[in-house]
């Protein structure tokens, strides 16, 4: 019975417990509830994929209310896999953090900042499940916001003014969205992405359906960090609390290239904006750009925490590469990619937390000769790392290869040699962890750090698994990702 | 037996070396078991091989069709063989260098050994394209510890080196060359005949040769050959048995398996896309023979004979008949023989007597007469004389370069093995008939530890034995020749 309304419950149980969470105001209950919360979210998001895989797309009716009028939650296997990311995330950072967010964060903001979790996850959650155009906005909003609140939160003073701009890009890029939305709605009449897809064919060349497009674009492209519109980014990262900056690369970027994808594939289609569109040349410039630009910032980086933020953008490249392509292999590299960049930066940003524990910035110098002090968190990070170049074995291996395979089948061989040849920048950043981590004597301010707990430990390598894991048995994410490319490129609406 | 446990093997041995670490002893012994027990499993699958059999084991998959798997055809069984064989020597010469030089962290180098003898199995054993990838870069991953092993500003820098030439040209040209083959013939298994034929054009099949050889940087064709001096900031044990053996080899190996198993020699015959490649190894040989004979550091000689070495089965692979292809792979082994037991002695005389530069050794044969004996023995085997190992490949190589009629591959083997016995030579006259330099340092020596000579007598006779008995090897080419 209540399976049923396992999709309402997807968002509507951690948007309740947030206010639950103010309400206790205690850190230990707060906290204990939204572990519990989280884990019942990969449930149900399990449960959602599987039924997804089985019988076909879920069309929930929130209040009863039948689409097109109502608020429709649309669940695909698409989003079905991002839920799946998400949830999964969430419940792993949110084990890890209760020691590093007693370390990172003012005791009496601890069950505030249970609450503006809860409410980014169910934003991030909701803005995936749903169906309908302005819905997506809203929840965008709840997702942000309180993402402004969990990075303002971090101890370096400098985290507010980080937050600050990316109040400023972050409203801007919603303003620009729901601007999209309401031409949409003006030339067609209905929110709903279903109806829309159904109604915009016969719209579909007039300006106002374009600037839509347009708006869109460029408002989703701002909230994935697409290079140049990533520059709120780097700060927000490195400023966050830790569980906060794992937590957010892992999912709020991808969740955001999932609304990119929904909005080409889904409500305007293919045809439209890969084929007459000079989208995919943009889309490429842009991608190719952040790759090189962003992996050669990354170099040069001191601080550990941004030099993986500037990663991030670069890998961003990647995923935004695939859509250029239009191929079904490239497109599986975007989905397969959004999942294992998700849980290799997570599991970093995680044991890159674990340093934090003693010492206040992770810088180069900071972490000389950790490897030695943390053996079980610093062999972490080389793990991670090496999913960062792509070795294979790892899951960043698969993304490659069918990131590649896709600009094979498009003819573009440059396009390649340059995906392969930007990956080997990411050696280059991932070295100098490495050689600083095991090559440099420890300080003393290093030397007087511990492993760090088991209660971090295990869920931080439990990401790390995963990463080695997807990267050998690839029939869930390559699978899931293929069947997806294939809908995608189908028209399928 | 399944090859999997020839995987499996060093793996575990590798756990248990790092359980046992508090003990020497007990890890020591881990360590000669392990290598004992490899062999034995590696040997085990010898009749089966013999007699047409392809044993496999399929490990996982890893993308929609493309498995990890393992089958064991005869070059790989060769190359395991020699790897496994020489494992066991090598531990028994790491005892006396590592415990002889007083080395740090000596765990951590018996895990990294281990572990590198498991991807070396991989790499012999793998069934496909991808899996030769998956190990070939395990094998670069194990290693780097190994290289770095000293920790020191040369070491970081040799790493470098190392990393940066060898996962650069495999994910550069390497995995670039294996998705296009994918993506143009949906496989990427290995197949007698190869897997290109009617599905590339001529110049594609060029271009993609050159990734190919390029790419499995590991073989060291110039210019991608700078990773191998870089390498011997390592320990001997670390040069001898990986920078001799099991990397070096990894590479060449894996050439021949791509010509052989991918291209399909007869196709590339046809096609004339590889007619480049003699030049390009030609080159390799007599350029790096060149840079062999004016350096002076006795391991940097090595390395760049080793380099000029590897090219000599790029070469007769590249030469495209059955008999230059069975030249290959005795020329892997002869090769790992003579060039283990030089390196040995090199070990030998910097433990002994702590001098490293050729320009040192002058007389030293009076001193160590084993040592310098069973370096005599490598040389010469290097050259290519009789009763030696290193003759047998370079009749056949010799013999199918003029069956062809390329006069300049017989040319570069001429020119070679003179400039082989012009930086070989000197070095055991300085050593037996030079009066020996005044020792500045004024501490006497003498032989060095028992087990490093054990270990350097034992394959100095291999080098010997497998002049006289090539049966089994001769037996495993000429099967991989005969498709």
């Amino acid at each position: 019975m209540i399976a049923q309304h396992f999709p309402a419950l997807q968002v509507v149980v951690p948007l309740m417990a947030a206010p639950l969470c103010v309400l206790l105001r205690n850190a230990r209950l707060a906290w204990a509830m939204a572990l519990a919360v989280s884990w019942a979210m990969v449930f149900v998001a399990g449960s959602l994929l599987a039924r997804v895989l089985q019988e076909g797309v879920i069309s929930y009716a929130l209040g009863s209310w039948e689409p097109p009028w109502g608020i429709e939650y649309r669940i695909d296997p698409l989003n079905a896999f991002v839920l799946v990311l998400v949830s999964l995330v969430g419940a792993l950072v949110i084990s890890y953090s209760r020691e590093s967010v007693d370390h990172e964060v003012r005791r009496e903001q601890h069950y505030l900042f249970y609450a503006a979790y809860l409410l980014c996850l169910a934003g991030l959650l909701g803005i995936a499940i749903t169906g309908d155009a302005f819905n997506v906005f809203v929840f965008l909003e709840i997702s942000s916001l309180s993402t402004y609140v969990l990075i303002a939160l971090g101890r370096d003073r400098r985290a507010l003014t980080a937050s600050y701009q990316y109040l400023i890009m972050g409203t801007i890029g919603a303003t620009f969205i729901v601007i999209g939305v309401g031409l949409l709605y003006l030339m067609t009449g209905t929110l709903n992405m279903h109806d829309l897809s159904q109604r915009l064919p016969a719209v579909e060349h007039t300006r106002p359906v374009l600037a839509a497009l347009a708006f869109l674009t460029v408002g989703i492209s701002l909230k994935l960090a697409l290079f140049p519109l990533h520059l709120w980014l780097p700060n927000a990262y490195a400023f966050a609390p830790s569980m906060v900056t794992a937590f957010l690369a892992a999912t709020a970027t991808k969740v955001a290239v999932y609304l990119l994808l929904r909005f080409f594939f889904t409500v305007f289609g293919a045809p439209l904006v890969l084929g007459e569109m000079p989208l995919p040349e943009i889309l490429l410039a842009l991608s190719l750009a952040a790759m090189f630009a962003m992996s050669i910032v990354a170099t040069f980086q001191d601080d550990v925490k941004r030099m993986l933020a500037y990663s991030s953008v670069a890998q961003i490249g990647y995923i935004t590469l695939g859509v250029s392509t239009g191929t079904a292999a490239g497109l599986t590299g975007t989905v397969v990619h959004l999942f294992n960049h998700g849980i290799t930066k997570g599991a970093l940003f995680l044991l890159l937390g674990c340093m934090a524990m003693g010492m206040k910035r992770v810088t180069l110098q900071h972490m000389r000769g950790i490897g030695r002090i943390m053996p079980v968190t610093t062999f972490g990070v080389v793990i991670g790392g090496l999913g960062l170049i792509g070795v294979p074995l790892t899951a960043g291996f698969v993304s490659k290869w069918y990131l590649v395979l896709g600009a094979l089948e498009r003819g573009w061989w440059w396009v390649a040699v340059l995906i392969l040849a930007s990956s080997l920048l990411a050696v280059v950043y991932v070295w100098r962890i490495v050689e600083a981590a095991y090559f440099k004597p420890p300080g003393e301010q290093v030397a007087r750090l511990r492993e760090a707990p088991l209660s971090m430990l295990v869920p931080a390598w439990a990401m790390i698994a995963a990463t080695v894991y997807f990267g050998v048995d690839t029939r869930f994410t390559a699978g899931v990702a293929a069947r997806v490319a294939e809908l995608l490129l189908g028209g399928f609406r | 037996m399944s090859p999997a446990w020839a995987i499996a093997v060093p793996l575990v041995g590798a756990a248990l070396i790092a359980a046992t670490g508090a003990r020497p002893n007990l890890r020591e012994t881990v360590t000669l078991s392990t290598a004992v027990l490899l062999l034995g499993v590696v040997s085990s699958l010898v009749p089966d091989v013999m007699a047409g059999a392809l044993p496999s084991a399929v490990l996982a998959e890893i993308l929609p069709g493309i498995a990890l798997r393992l089958e064991v055809e005869p070059l790989g069984m060769l190359f395991a063989l020699i790897a496994s064989g020489l494992w066991i020597v090598n531990s028994i010469y790491s005892i006396g260098y590592m415990r002889g030089n007083a080395e740090q962290n000596q765990t951590r180098f018996y895990v990294c050994f281990a572990l590198a003898l498991a991807a070396t199995m991989g790499v012999a054993f793998a069934g496909n394209l991808l899996t030769l990838f998956v190990f070939y870069e395990l094998l670069t991953l194990s290693t780097y510890p190994l290289v770095t092993h000293s920790g020191k500003p040369e070491a970081i820098a040799g790493g470098r080196t190392y990393l940066g030439i060898l996962i650069g040209t495999s994910i550069g040209f390497l995995l670039l060359g294996m998705v296009w083959t994918w993506q143009m013939t949906g496989t990427l298994e290995f197949a007698p005949g190869g897997i290109l034929e009617g599905k590339a054009s001529n110049a594609m099949t060029g271009l993609l040769l050159a990734l190919y050889m390029f790419g499995i940087g590991k073989a060291a064709l110039m210019p991608f050959h700078r990773w191998l001096p870089a390498a011997m900031v390592a320990p001997t044990p670390v040069s001898a048995l990986l920078h001799a053996v099991a990397v070096v080899k990894a590479g060449v190996f894996s050439v021949v398996k791509v010509i052989v198993y991918v291209f399909g020699v007869d196709n590339l015959a046809r096609m004339h896309s590889a007619d480049w490649l003699p030049f390009a190894a030609g080159f390799t040989i007599v350029m790096a023979s060149l840079v062999a004979l004016r350096s002076d550091n006795l391991k940097r000689r090595l390395a760049y004979s080793t380099v000029s070495q590897l090219s000599y089965v790029v070469l007769a692979a590249a030469l495209l008949t059955p008999i230059s292809i069975v030249g290959a792979a005795l020329h892997i082994s002869a090769h790992a023989l003579g060039k283990i037991t030089l390196f040995f002695a090199a070990g030998a005389i910097y433990t002994a007597a702590h001098k490293t530069e050729v320009s040192q050794l002058a007389g030293i044969g009076r001193r160590m007469p084993w040592t310098m004996g069973a370096f005599a023995i490598g040389a010469l085997s290097m050259i290519g004389l009789p009763p030696f190992a290193g003759f047998l490949s370079k009749w056949y190589i010799l013999q199918a370069a003029m069956g062809t009629g390329q006069t300049v591959a017989v040319a570069v083997i001429v020119l070679s093995t003179l400039l082989n016995a012009g930086y070989f030579l000197p070095i055991v006259y300085s050593a037996f008939f030079k009066a020996p330099a005044a020792d500045v340092h004024g501490h006497g020596h003498g032989e060095a530890p028992l087990p490093i000579l054990i270990a350097q007598t034992a394959t100095a006779a291999g080098t010997v034995a497998l002049f006289f008995f090539p049966g089994l090897f001769l037996g495993l080419a000429e099967r991989l020749a005969g498709g």
